[in-house]
């Protein structure tokens, strides 16, 4: 069963060749024995899934069964759920259980999902290697001395290991493309406002997006279709139809034009990556897809326009967590002063610290104009460079990461260096793109993936391409040898 | 050495909508602590803001009242700091561009003078929580129930040059946003409250002093002493050569001073930014003019109106119109008297506003409504009793909720105006005074109001004045 | 431009973030290596472009009816907090 995508366990639990208590239980026993290797999950929440997947079984005998009745799914720990343990990561919400639903966890309960846990994730989503988790870092499925990227690696090595056929994830500027590059699985990042904030932890709020990570753009669409669409909670999701994205899947790529980002295929990328990659183009060519070179000259400095904004938000968003209403509270504060410096000092861990007080210097006084203000007109930069390109052709593709899967520890030094594992990945972001990874080969035995960016609201689009792909080839079909 | 007072004023006032700016929590008042405070009000992790149309909508209403630009696109920033009243550790509010901007308020001063107040622009902000430190020996109690609730802060131009100014400006602030029923003004519960801004320059200085900002005033009478303090604080720490501080200090009404806030004092660094979660709230022309269309009548507009239409004093239509309430009272008490209307003008400004302050009552409370006030009026008007005893008549209505007519028939209180009676009591009155008589007839004309009294006296005030005059005068020369 | 361990220590406080003096030093280089890392925004050239603070450009803001949904949840959200005495959230003292 484990091997099985959504879209196989939908018709096998359908056809009743197992029940979803069955099912469940047998999930739940490989995230149990893979657990000590992985850490992929923060909390494994057994009984409700048990519960959740007997409620499932009588929907589907009664057959009156929404689309992901009794489906195994893991939700990354930023999203809330209510009675739920809700950590983000960060020991400052060790003990924070949810008093409420975030609308992605709601929605996909309504849709049936069965929930089997809470999967690791960098602390507050900030990091490229899921090494900055209070709960330990997650390992790479296809190496455990490897990362598995970040933020979301729980979810994405959860994935890549058949713990789940599926997982939620969160992307601000890549945590969720840049894992399933690592893991070999396929990620998308929908557009900015596409999917409601509401109850995912924020981090930083103009680029946080929630998407999903599966094997396939098939079951990556039959997630998409019930998270998405407006909500009166969220004042930025956007009321825009949501298309049949599974519909649109099979649609032929004749016609198809594809923009190759001269940016991307710079000095920084793995020459074997970029090999790869051009086979890749060479398969979507096939199918009819002509193949144009784009430039979008301000793309390079999306890393420094990022790690202005990003800090600068999330600096106001932590300001919330100050030992009074929730979270880590010190011990016997002396005055208030102490309570807040010492709940925050000890409540988070480095990289989110380092992030707040980039964010709280680049906002202050005397800084704002040249760096706040600065960065945001050079997003407007790279925004009008994407809808440029996005006149002349359909889809811009290139590299997910420079590289494959990088060792544990191995950039945890600089700063810098990990920011730019996120080259590729962060423009969609600034801009609101919506993006996909896909699996396109291995290096020295390591995923590698193939990125799709489109405008915006265009995931049905890149769905069809990453799907179409999928037809023909298995790169995404490829397990590590130890979870087959 | 001659100094020039200059004072500022931002005005908070609480927007009278039922559920908050950001959330659909009530704002009710006097709800147990955090009761009435959810998820959004208490920036649990994950929660987004989503704005009020009816905060909007009376930001609006006010910019219009004072003649102000309305903004077509205004946003929402952040302001961070960190505070116990302030869950997310920053307030939304509005900073570059705020949703009014460039109005004026015309004032008029107790010696009738008149004055053009500035208003720089008045933004939406969310009201932050309370801190509670009664009974909690070395900790506070934080109640996070008015964190939410809606608020215009009203920046005025330094254009005031007294504590008088300042007062007379933040009433006519209160008066309009009661007219707009945007804010019920209740200034004890902190729905309209105020920041000074006071500082002091030597007269024919083009330069501002250095300011000191006091927080949070609460009533009009503290108002005009926190400033009066301020500025010969200021004044003394000037003369005595030293330098006014740039700070925040607070008014202490029972010490009746300002000091020093220490918490405030650190220079505040509010990193302000566009609200990421908020987008741009744009409104359109029609928007606009559909709001000015059902403006009421402004209190300026209707003083000009109680002047012209009822013949009264500037100063009377003013205090009329103090309120709309109170406008209203007076303006169905002459309908229902038909007429009269200064009759009507002196008691509802005299008595009946007398009645109300030694009460506390607001006019909408009044124990004498509009139509029982013109019942009395008529008896006036109609000579059945006079001004003298009709204000007795009045208190018994106030007390016993009863009609004039009433406590005129129970009472006999009927006004004399019959000669006979009238000359009997006389007669009797100069038999019994003969040597008051003597000595009027011999020319002491003084001793005539003499004789009124006690013809007054003797018919327990009911005789018809004018009769009396007229009778008295007859009778006494003989 | 660099920052000093005074600078750091400004931030920090802004931020409120208790820091102990080993770890002033360690922020400070990993911050300046940061705000070299962005002091490459300086090069471009953005004379009239206006800073985009929303990645979806047009969109506005949405009104909300003015209606209270919400009732008393004091009892449940309160469980996360550390310490709450008579509804209230406690705090050590605040000095005005």
């Amino acid at each position: 069963m484990h091997s099985e995508t959504v879209a196989q366990l939908q018709q096998g639990l359908r056809a009743r060749k197992y029940s979803a208590v069955e099912l469940t239980r047998a999930l739940l026993a490989r995230i149990e024995s893979a657990q000590p290797a992985l850490n992929a999950f923060i909390s494994i929440e057994s009984e409700a899934a048990l519960a959740a997947a007997a409620v499932a079984d009588q929907r589907l005998a009664a057959g009156d069964a929404p689309a992901l009745t009794g489906v195994p799914i893991a939700h990354k720990d930023i999203f809330c759920a209510a009675g739920s343990r809700t950590t983000c990561g960060s020991k400052m919400l060790s003990n924070f259980i949810s008093p409420y639903d975030s609308t992605v966890v709601a929605r996909l309960r309504a849709a049936g999902a069965v929930v089997l846990g809470k999967t690791n994730m960098d602390e507050f989503a900030m990091g490229s290697s899921n090494e900055t988790s209070h709960f330990g870092p997650v390992r790479n499925p296809w190496n455990l001395k490897l990362v598995p990227g970040g933020s979301s690696g729980g979810s994405a090595a959860a994935v890549a290991a058949r713990l789940v056929p599926a997982a939620t994830a969160t992307d601000t500027g890549g945590s969720i493309r840049q894992p399933a590059a690592l893991c070999g699985v396929t990620g998308l990042k929908p557009t900015y406002g596409r999917v409601s904030r509401y109850g995912m932890i924020a981090f930083a709020s103009s680029l946080d997006q929630a998407g999903v990570l599966a094997r396939t753009a098939e079951d990556v669409a039959l997630l998409l279709k019930p998270m998405a669409g407006f909500d009166p909670r969220d004042s930025t999701s956007v009321e825009c139809e949501v298309p049949d994205y599974q519909a649109a899947l099979n649609q032929p790529l004749k016609g198809l034009r594809i923009g190759l980002l001269k940016e991307f295929f710079d000095q920084g990328l793995d020459p074997r990556i970029e090999a790869l990659l051009r086979t890749a183009l060479e398969q979507l060519r096939a199918q009819g897809a002509t193949l144009t070179d784009v430039s979008l000259p301000n793309l390079p400095l999306s890393v420094p326009t990022y790690y202005v904004v990003a800090p600068a938000e999330c600096s106001s968003n932590l300001a919330r967590f100050d030992g009074v209403r929730f979270g880590h509270r010190c011990e016997n504060p002396r005055d208030l002063k102490d309570l807040y410096e010492r709940s925050r000092g000890e409540g988070f861990g480095a990289e989110v610290k380092r992030r707040i007080m980039t964010g709280t210097y680049v906002l202050s006084a005397g800084y704002y104009d040249a760096y706040y203000l600065k960065a945001q007109r050079v997003r407007a930069l790279i925004a009008a460079d994407f809808e440029r390109a996005f006149s002349t052709v359909d889809v811009l593709i290139g590299p997910t990461t420079p590289t494959v899967a990088f060792e544990i520890g191995a950039k945890t030094n600089d700063p810098v260096t990990m920011y730019l594992n996120d080259i590729y990945t962060i423009g969609a972001n600034l801009a609101g793109l919506p993006g996909v990874s896909i699996p396109c080969g291995l290096v020295d035995g390591l995923p590698a993936g193939l990125q799709i960016v489109g405008p915006h609201f265009s995931e049905a689009r890149l769905l069809n391409v990453a799907h179409r792909y999928q037809q023909e080839s298995d790169w995404h079909q490829r397990t590590p040898e130890a979870y087959r | 050495m001659a100094w020039e007072t200059v004072i500022g004023l931002e005005i908070h006032a609480q927007l009278a909508t039922r559920s908050k700016i950001f959330s659909g929590s009530a704002t009710a008042f006097g709800a147990a602590p955090n009761a009435q405070a959810n998820l959004v009000d208490l920036g649990y992790p994950g929660v987004l803001p989503v704005l009020n149309g009816a905060a909007v909508r009376m930001a609006v209403m006010f910019g219009l009242a004072i003649g102000a630009r309305i903004a077509q696109r205004s946003v929402f920033a952040r302001k961070n700091y960190f505070y116990p009243d302030l869950p997310k550790g920053y307030q939304i509010s509005q900073y570059e561009l705020p949703i009014v901007a460039g109005g004026q308020m015309d004032i008029v001063l107790e010696d009738g003078s008149a004055k053009r107040v500035g208003i720089t622009r008045a933004h939406l902000e969310e009201d932050a929580g309370k801190s509670l430190h009664e009974g909690l020996p070395g900790q506070s109690g934080i109640d996070l129930n008015r964190a939410g609730t809606p608020l215009i802060e009203i920046v005025s131009e330094p254009d005031m040059r007294s504590a008088k100014e300042a007062v007379a400006y933040m009433k006519k602030v209160h008066t309009l946003v009661r007219y707009l029923r945007i804010c019920d003004g209740n200034m004890q519960e902190g729905s309209f409250r105020c920041d000074a801004n006071v500082s002091v320059r030597q007269v024919g200085s083009e330069k501002l002093g250095t300011r000191a900002e006091i927080k949070n005033i609460n009533s009009f009478r503290f108002v005009e002493k926190a400033i009066n303090y301020e500025v010969a604080r200021q004044i003394e720490v000037l003369e005595g050569g030293g330098k006014v501080v740039q700070e925040t200090r607070l008014y202490d009404p029972d010490r009746a001073e300002t000091r020093s806030m220490r918490s405030k004092e650190e220079a505040n660094d509010y990193r302000y930014f566009p609200d990421p979660d908020l987008l741009p709230v744009e409104i359109d022309n029609a928007y606009i003019e559909g709001i000015r269309a059902q403006l009421p009548e402004l209190p300026d507009q209707k003083a000009q109106r109680f002047a012209t239409q009822y013949g009264l004093s500037h100063y009377d239509a003013l205090v009329l119109t103090a309120s709309s309430e109170l406008a209203d009272y007076f303006e169905q008490v002459v309908q229902k008297l038909g007429g009269e209307p200064k009759l009507a003008a002196n008691w509802v400004s005299g008595d009946l506003s007398g009645f109300l302050n030694r009460d506390g009552l607001e006019i909408t409370h009044s124990r004498v409504d509009a139509a029982a006030l013109a019942g009395l009026l008529a008896r006036v008007r109609d000579n059945t009793i006079s001004g003298k005893i009709a204000k007795d008549v009045f208190e018994a209505m106030w007390q016993d909720q009863q009609s004039a007519d009433a406590i005129i028939a129970a009472r006999g209180l009927q006004q004399i105006t019959d000669d006979g009676p009238i000359e009997q009591a006389i007669a009797a009155v100069m038999a019994a005074n003969p040597a008051q008589l003597a000595d009027y007839r011999s020319g002491k004309d003084k001793l005539f109001g003499f004789f009124v009294g006690q013809v007054m006296k003797a018919t327990q005030g009911k005789a018809n004045p004018a009769r009396l005059n007229e009778l008295l005068k007859k009778l006494l020369s003989g | 431009m660099s920052l000093s361990r005074r600078d750091i220590e400004n931030i920090a406080h802004l931020a409120r973030l208790g820091l102990s003096d080993a770890e002033v030093p360690v922020y400070a280089e990993s911050l300046n290596r940061i705000i070299a890392l962005v002091g490459e925004l300086d090069h471009a050239a953005t004379e009239g472009v206006l800073p985009m603070s929303h990645p979806l450009p047009g969109l506005t803001q949405r009104l909300r009816a003015d209606e209270v949904t919400e009732s008393d949840q004091r009892e449940l959200y309160q469980r996360n907090a550390a310490q709450v005495m008579a509804g209230l959230y406690l705090v050590p003292k605040v000095i005005e």
